[in-house]
This record gives structure tokens, C-alpha cells and sequence, in this order.
């Protein structure tokens, strides 16, 4: 039986596709069969963050209404032989997901797969509703700021509330913290909420943190996931997020600014 | 912020102000949320049933069915209602905390 994973976070461009695409390359990495589906029908993007754009023939509408095989729509990544995507449609047919057929997709997937991580869109509509139901754990992706704080806090009341798992009154949905966009400075300065303030306020344990950086930038650029970048900052940190996600280990970086000099702590300024 | 600026006691940082504002308006978002459910109970009154026959068992003999917990809504007034059976006068155990 597969794990179900959603990638979830109520506010757009916090990170939840990066994540998504980072969290299921890291699996497949470690040798766990991961799917990843992408649930933003109409607004499809999953497929260029893992640049397999070009391959996008049949998607999760096309399988949901019988249009192809399930194996006909799922594309194998390019460089990880582990990995594969089920694209979302470009319809605009918001009702085209439909919680039967979300559900025997699932079930077909569980069949093959150890992980199967849904990418949920923004927003608390139906299809960020469906990539939820189903999940046994959940990525609570949240950035450093007052609006996606707030829109975490309802998914979490969606996650305890309006899930199978909570309906069925089964053990509730695990739910991690991930903060994204973290720039340890503006919080030194008081500038931005850390992580601890997030922590507070949500009451989630933390299953990593990401820094601001602009190579996230440079990994969509040429559609590799933001993990596969050797050397860099972020993927260092989204390694380190599938570590302890996997049960190691893993002291939290990134969470202090890099040194400063004496009379810069005594005086302030600069960054 | 730098020392200097906590020495003297400077204004606080946009930080802790967004800080402040969310604790604010979750506190009250969760409530409203809380409410709506299906069950017209909040989702946290068993805990709170469960921690407070915890406490109490420390110091009197009671179990959980002697403690009841209730919270109703009426116009704009929430009452939380809390009774506790007490055991009889002679089989009261006290314990030491």
C-alpha cells in the first residue's frame, strides 16, 4: 500500500509545486516507487517544474474519465527511474475531477507505488479539497508571512475536518511544517516572522526549512527540480527534509544568518 | 533590530507586530471555524474533558464519567459548563500532590 502524501498550503506561490517536485524526486532518489499528480486542473505547471512538458500526452482527467489507460498517462521522469508524473488537465471544466474518480485512480496507483504525492493548488476549492481527502500525511508548505500563515491555519482545519481520514474517524492526517522563502537576516532584524513565531502560531512539528534563494529561480528555469541542484542551499535543505521525513536525524539548518561582525550587531544596518 | 535599538527601547519590529495580528485573528477564526463543523461541538471539548479528569484525579477520586463537559452557544454568549461529580464524604482519598 502506497503512503499518501498532499502538498498543501491555502495561498499560491508559497512553494507547494517546488516542493512537490523536490519531495517526490528525493523519494525516488532513495529507491521509493514515487508518483507525484499534479490536482490544478486548468492551470497546469507541475510538468514544467520536472520538465516534462513535452511529453504531456494523456493527463488525470483524460484517465479520471476514461479517455486512456492509467499507464498511457503517467510519464517516467527523465533522470530518475523511480519517478513518475500524472499531469493535470488544461481544461476548464472545474467539475472534471470527481472524488469516485480521484479515489480509483488512487487505488490503482496504491497497487504499484510507495508514494504517491499530491500537489494540491491554491485556494479551498474542489480540487485542492480532492488532493487532500485522500492523504495519509501532509506538507503544510508556509512562508515567513502574515497571509500564508492564516491560510495555512484553515487548511489545517480542513486537514482535521473534511478529510476521509477524519470522516472515517481514523487516526488523523500527520501534519508536517515545511516554511519556505526563509531569509534568516530580515529575521535577525526583526523584519520577518521566524520560525519559532510560525511554530507557535500553527503548533506543527517542522519538517524543514527552506532559505530564499534565487536558484530556486534557476531550477525552473530549465525544469529540474529545485533538489537536483548540487551544491546549492536549497537543495541541501530539501535533502535534508526527505532524511527526516524518512525518520533520520537531521539538526535544522538555514535557521541563522551567517556571522556578523561586532559593530554590526551593536549598530544595526545592512544585511 | 540592533542592541542599540533594544537598549533604548526602540519601537517593536514589523515582526512582532505581524506576530501579534495573527494570534489575534487565528484566536477568532479558529473559533468561528471550530463552530461550523457538522457536530456543533468543538473539536477540542474532549480533550479539554479528558486533561481536566486528569488534573483533578490527582487530588480527588474521580473518573471519567464523573466529570461533564459542555459548552453552549446562545445569541452572543458562550458558556462552558463544567461539573464534576464528587465522590462521598467518607471515600473521599486525598491524595498528596
Amino acid at each position: 500500500m502506497a503512503r499518501i502524501i498532499v502538498v498543501t498550503s491555502g495561498k499560491g506561490g508559497v512553494g507547494k509545486t517546488t516542493t512537490s517536485a523536490s519531495f517526490a524526486t528525493g523519494l525516488a532518489l532513495r529507491g521509493y516507487k514515487t508518483v507525484v499528480i499534479d490536482f490544478d486542473i486548468g492551470l497546469r505547471n507541475l510538468d514544467l517544474i520536472l520538465g516534462c512538458e513535452r511529453r504531456v500526452v494523456y493527463d488525470f482527467v483524460n484517465v479520471i474519465q476514461g479517455d486512456a489507460t492509467l499507464h498511457q498517462a503517467l510519464i517516467k521522469d527523465k533522470s530518475c527511474d523511480n519517478l513518475y508524473v500524472l499531469a493535470a488537465s488544461q481544461t476548464k471544466d472545474k467539475d472534471a475531477l470527481t472524488e469516485e474518480g480521484v479515489e480509483k485512480v488512487i487505488k490503482e496507483l496504491s497497487k504499484e507505488f510507495d508514494y504517491i504525492i499530491c500537489d494540491s493548488p491554491a485556494g479551498i476549492e474542489r480540487g485542492a479539497f480532492l488532493a487532500l481527502y485522500f492523504a495519509d500525511e501532509a506538507l503544510v508548505v508556509t512562508n515567513p508571512e502574515v497571509s500564508s500563515v492564516r491560510d495555512s491555519d484553515r487548511i489545517l482545519g480542513l486537514l482535521a475536518s473534511k478529510s476521509k481520514r477524519s470522516e472515517s474517524g481514523q487516526e488523523k492526517i500527520k501534519a508536517h511544517l515545511l516554511v519556505t522563502r526563509y531569509n534568516a537576516n530580515r529575521v535577525e532584524s526583526g523584519e520577518m516572522l521566524s520560525l519559532q513565531d510560525i511554530q507557535d502560531i500553527l503548533r506543527l512539528p517542522v519538517l524543514g526549512l527552506i532559505p530564499e534563494s534565487p536558484d530556486v529561480l534557476h531550477a525552473s528555469n530549465t525544469g529540474t527540480p529545485a533538489i537536483s541542484l548540487s551544491n546549492t542551499d536549497v537543495s541541501e535543505a530539501y535533502l535534508d527534509v526527505i532524511a527526516r521525513f524518512l525518520g533520520e536525524e537531521k539538526p535544522l539548518r538555514f535557521v541563522m544568518p551567517e556571522k556578523k561582525g561586532l559593530l554590526r550587531r551593536i549598530f544595526g544596518g545592512g544585511r | 533590530m540592533s542592541l542599540l535599538d533594544i537598549i533604548l527601547g526602540r519601537k517593536k519590529t514589523t515582526a512582532v507586530v505581524a506576530k501579534e495580528r495573527l494570534q489575534i485573528i487565528l484566536a477568532h477564526e479558529r473559533a468561528i471555524n471550530e463552530f461550523n463543523q457538522e457536530s456543533g461541538t468543538p473539536s477540542w471539548l474532549p480533550q479539554l474533558q479528558q486533561e481536566l479528569v486528569a488534573v483533578i484525579a490527582k487530588y480527588i477520586k474521580v473518573d471519567k464519567n464523573d466529570l461533564k463537559v459542555n459548552l453552549e452557544k446562545r445569541n452572543n454568549l458562550e458558556l462552558l459548563e463544567i461539573n464534576v461529580m464528587l465522590p462521598e464524604r467518607d471515600n473521599v482519598n486525598v491524595c498528596t500532590p
